[in-house]
């Protein structure tokens, strides 16, 4: 599947394509198909979104899982730092990543 | 140190509200990202992996208690809770808002701070010797040769559109602390044979995917000539320096492909024509600026002895303390290296800390040095225990200044969105599997620097042993490089081979630490014995 | 292309400018037009006739032309110098600090925003073409 992300353009938040908004959750991504470059378009010249692109994810139970390791920090946080990423209560969220 | 006028103090207000009027228009759509991304990085914010990055300029690594103080504020209020201090003296933050970007500057501004020039293709914060003013093996204090860098180069209207980054050192030292020949242009301050303080210009070094160690193109430039010189320097390389492949857009590719005798004599050239127009200030502009950085009133009756009993804080003074030029007092390196720690990462509560501790014991002066750590310049030697007690109970302590665990890393695939490998987690697992302090003093100094791309952000070319992280097939690979050193010996080092897992890195790094030790000869560091013994030793016990 | 920008009291250069190949081939045009990569020292045996210099900018990052105008002004050119294509508002008073004092963008810049481009600072830190007083000097008289 190919979903769609980018950044906040106030924020910088992470977000990611739901398919009606954005949201800063990965697990809320929608595949896109071939409609990627139109919807990255339409949103970035509403300024909705900041440096979008498309990427290759895996749909998975938990929802789709970035093809990328890059794109998987992004959705995740830094992993070193697990209390700043979106799941601090999960000590093992570090291993989705890799 | 350096304090603005008022003309001074008015270009730094004037670009907050520049920028502000910028980020207006950028939220308004006026701008588009492609208008909007140079005229952001050159006022220090990128786009980073999660978030808004902001880096800000501590020019020469210089700052008083008030500017720690308030970097702590804007961990606190515009980021996380924390900053990192960078390998260029600098410090970043990681979760910045656009929007709130403008007051954070009009903050940083009010205590004579900024972003300017901290990214994008143009003249960035001037480097410089984390010892500078404090110890004696300098022939002068860099900084003020350094603070008319900065007021030249900041907002230059020339060379603000270059082929790409350009950055400064400037030291007065044969021991070079900065990586001086790692620069653009390196500069060191010597005197002529009348006795008169000039530069001695070094062009061309750098390190990223080619790296490269700046040859001597001037022996000698007057301070009345600086300027002129440097604009010489910058002008051959904006006209000539590569803009078809932004990986060969640095001056060291230029000098290299030009060769050192072509680019030096078409800076001369240049020179000639430039040094008769008016482009230098006075020599009392360097005397204003000298004045500001005066011996802070050293007690010369401070007592010079110091107590040991303490085990603990014995080791911390060895390790950690440098001699200054002054009787009674010494140079004192906060390492910011902890156990498992994030290299050069502090809290705001611990850079509070700092700041208080600055203005109680270092007469209110901090450095930031190109290791990631920070120093206490002018400390009285009687009053280092109470020091080194306060940093301990804030876990600023760790007594490992040049060892293995004091690791240059930058912030990889965690924050960064050129990397292709984590680098922290490296650093981690090496500060914990070599962290009895026995074995790493056993070890000596030993430079370890890991940068999670080929940009080389983390320093790896100038690692006694460096590490490079790089993507095999979307997995995190490390190779090993052995030889490099970013000192008065500056070379660059070598990839041993084929690369690692992140485990099968560190076990590298014990075999060859391992080597050493049993390869060694009298007084040898790493470096020392790696050079006498060779590459090829090594690579035979890492891959057998 | 939309209307230019000057900066100058003189009447408007009406000889179309021709590029740095065919000035210098035939050497009796008073306006001639650059390309970022052109060493504007070639034209230093011409400045006296030059009414016109045209120097364009393809991308506004190229910064060659920013050491075009410099080197043309401190070799005593007085004519128009002016900074063609893709010439933004952000990037302008620096272009003027380097001695353009004509602008033709491709895009219209807007009047109120390229007046506080220009008036924003009220100071500058180097010498340059445009003769400015550098804060230096103010300081030391």
């Amino acid at each position: 599947m190919n979903i769609l992300t980018g950044n906040d353009l106030k924020t910088g938040d992470v977000i990611w394509w739901t398919g009606l908004d954005w949201s800063r959750f990965v697990k809320d991504a929608t595949d896109v198909g071939d409609q990627g470059e139109a919807v990255l378009h339409r949103e970035e010249a509403a300024r909705r979104v900041n440096a979008p692109y498309i990427i290759a994810a895996e749909p998975t139970e938990d929802g789709p899982r970035p093809g990328h390791i890059k794109d998987r920090v992004r959705a995740l946080g830094p992993t070193v730092r697990p209390d700043l990423t979106l799941k601090p209560a999960d000590p093992d969220a570090g291993e989705w990543v890799i | 140190m350096y304090q603005y006028d008022q003309y001074d103090q008015k270009m730094v207000d004037t670009r907050v509200e520049e920028f502000r009027d910028q980020v207006k228009r950028r939220l308004a759509g006026d701008l588009t990202e492609d208008q909007f991304k140079p005229l952001r990085l050159m006022n220090g914010l990128y786009l980073q992996l999660h978030a808004y990055m902001l880096r800000v300029a501590i020019p020469y690594g210089t700052l008083n208690g008030k500017q720690m103080r308030m970097l702590g504020h804007i961990a606190r209020k515009y980021d996380r809770d924390y900053g990192h201090f960078t390998t260029r003296q600098n410090i970043q933050y990681n979760w910045i808002k656009l929007e709130e970007a403008p007051d954070l500057l009009a903050e940083l501004a009010s205590v004579e701070m900024h972003a300017i020039q901290t990214s994008g293709n143009c003249i960035r914060n001037i480097s410089s010797d984390q010892f500078a003013g404090a110890t004696a093996d300098e022939i002068a204090d860099p900084r003020p040769w350094a603070e008319i860098l900065r007021q030249w180069s900041s907002f230059h209207p020339e060379f603000s559109y270059l082929p790409r980054k350009f950055k400064f050192a400037v030291i007065a030292s044969d021991t070079d602390r900065a990586a001086m020949r790692l620069h653009d242009i390196g500069i060191q301050l010597v005197h002529n044979d009348a006795g008169e303080l000039g530069a001695k210009f070094f062009v061309g070094g750098g390190m990223g995917r080619t790296p490269m160690i700046a040859p001597e193109i001037r022996d000698f430039v007057p301070a009345d000539e600086l300027i002129s010189y440097a604009e010489a320097c910058l002008r051959v390389y904006n006209r000539y320096g590569r803009r078809d492949n932004k990986y060969k857009a640095r001056i060291k590719i230029l000098v290299h492909e030009l060769g050192k005798e072509e680019y030096t004599r078409q800076v001369e050239e240049e020179f000639a024509h430039m040094k008769d127009l008016g482009l230098n200030p006075p020599v009392e502009e360097l005397a204003r600026i000298t004045e500001f950085f005066q011996d802070p009133p050293f007690d010369l009756q401070a007592n010079d002895e110091l107590d040991l009993s303490d085990p603990d804080f014995a080791l911390w003074v060895d390790q950690n303390t440098a001699q200054h030029k002054q009787a009674g007092y010494a140079i004192a390196t906060i390492s910011l290296k902890p156990r498992g720690g994030i290299p050069g990462d502090a809290s705001s509560a611990q850079i509070d800390l700092m700041a208080d501790l600055a203005e109680q014991y270092s007469f209110d002066e901090l450095r930031v040095t190109h290791s990631q750590n920070i120093v206490l310049p002018h400390v009285r030697k009687s009053d280092l225990y109470a020091l080194w007690q306060k940093l301990d109970e804030a876990g600023l302590a760790p007594a490992n200044l040049d060892l293995i665990t004091d690791s240059i890393a930058c912030p990889g695939l965690d924050y960064c969105s050129l990397a292709n490998a984590r680098s922290i987690p490296l650093a981690q697992k090496i500060s914990e599997r070599f962290a009895d302090l026995g074995r790493q003093r056993e070890l000596g100094e030993l430079k370890l620097k890991i940068s999670g791309c080929i940009n080389a952000c983390g320093h790896h070319h100038a690692g006694h042993i460096g590490i490079l992280g790089v993507d095999r097939k979307g997995t995190e690979n490390y190779q090993l490089l052995l030889g490099g050193s970013g000192a008065e010996d500056t070379s660059l080092a070598k990839i041993t081979g084929p690369g690692f897992t992140e485990d099968g890195v560190i076990d590298a790094i014990e075999t060859v630490t391992d080597l050493y030790l049993e390869q060694r000869e009298d007084g040898e560091r790493f470096i020392d014995t790696y050079r006498r013994v060779g590459m090829e030793r090594f690579k035979e016990a890492i891959y057998g | 292309m939309v209307e230019a920008i000057r900066l100058r009291d003189d009447d408007v250069h009406e000889e179309p400018a021709v590029s740095l190949d065919s000035f210098l081939d035939q050497s009796n045009a008073t306006a001639v037009r650059i390309e970022a990569g052109e060493d504007a020292r070639q034209l230093l045996p011409f400045l006296d006739r030059l009414s016109l210099i045209e120097i364009d900018f393809t991308v506004f990052g190229d910064g060659r032309g920013y050491s075009s105008a410099q080197i043309l002004r401190e070799s005593g050119y007085t004519g128009e110098l002016r900074a063609s294509g893709d010439v933004l508002v952000d990037q302008i008073a620096y272009l003027r600090r380097c001695g353009f004092d004509a602008f033709a963008p491709d895009s219209p810049i807007n009047p109120k925003l390229m007046e506080e481009a220009f008036s924003r600072y009220d100071h500058v830190y180097q010498a340059t073409s445009d003769q400015r007083t550098p804060i230096w000097k103010l300081r030391h008289g």
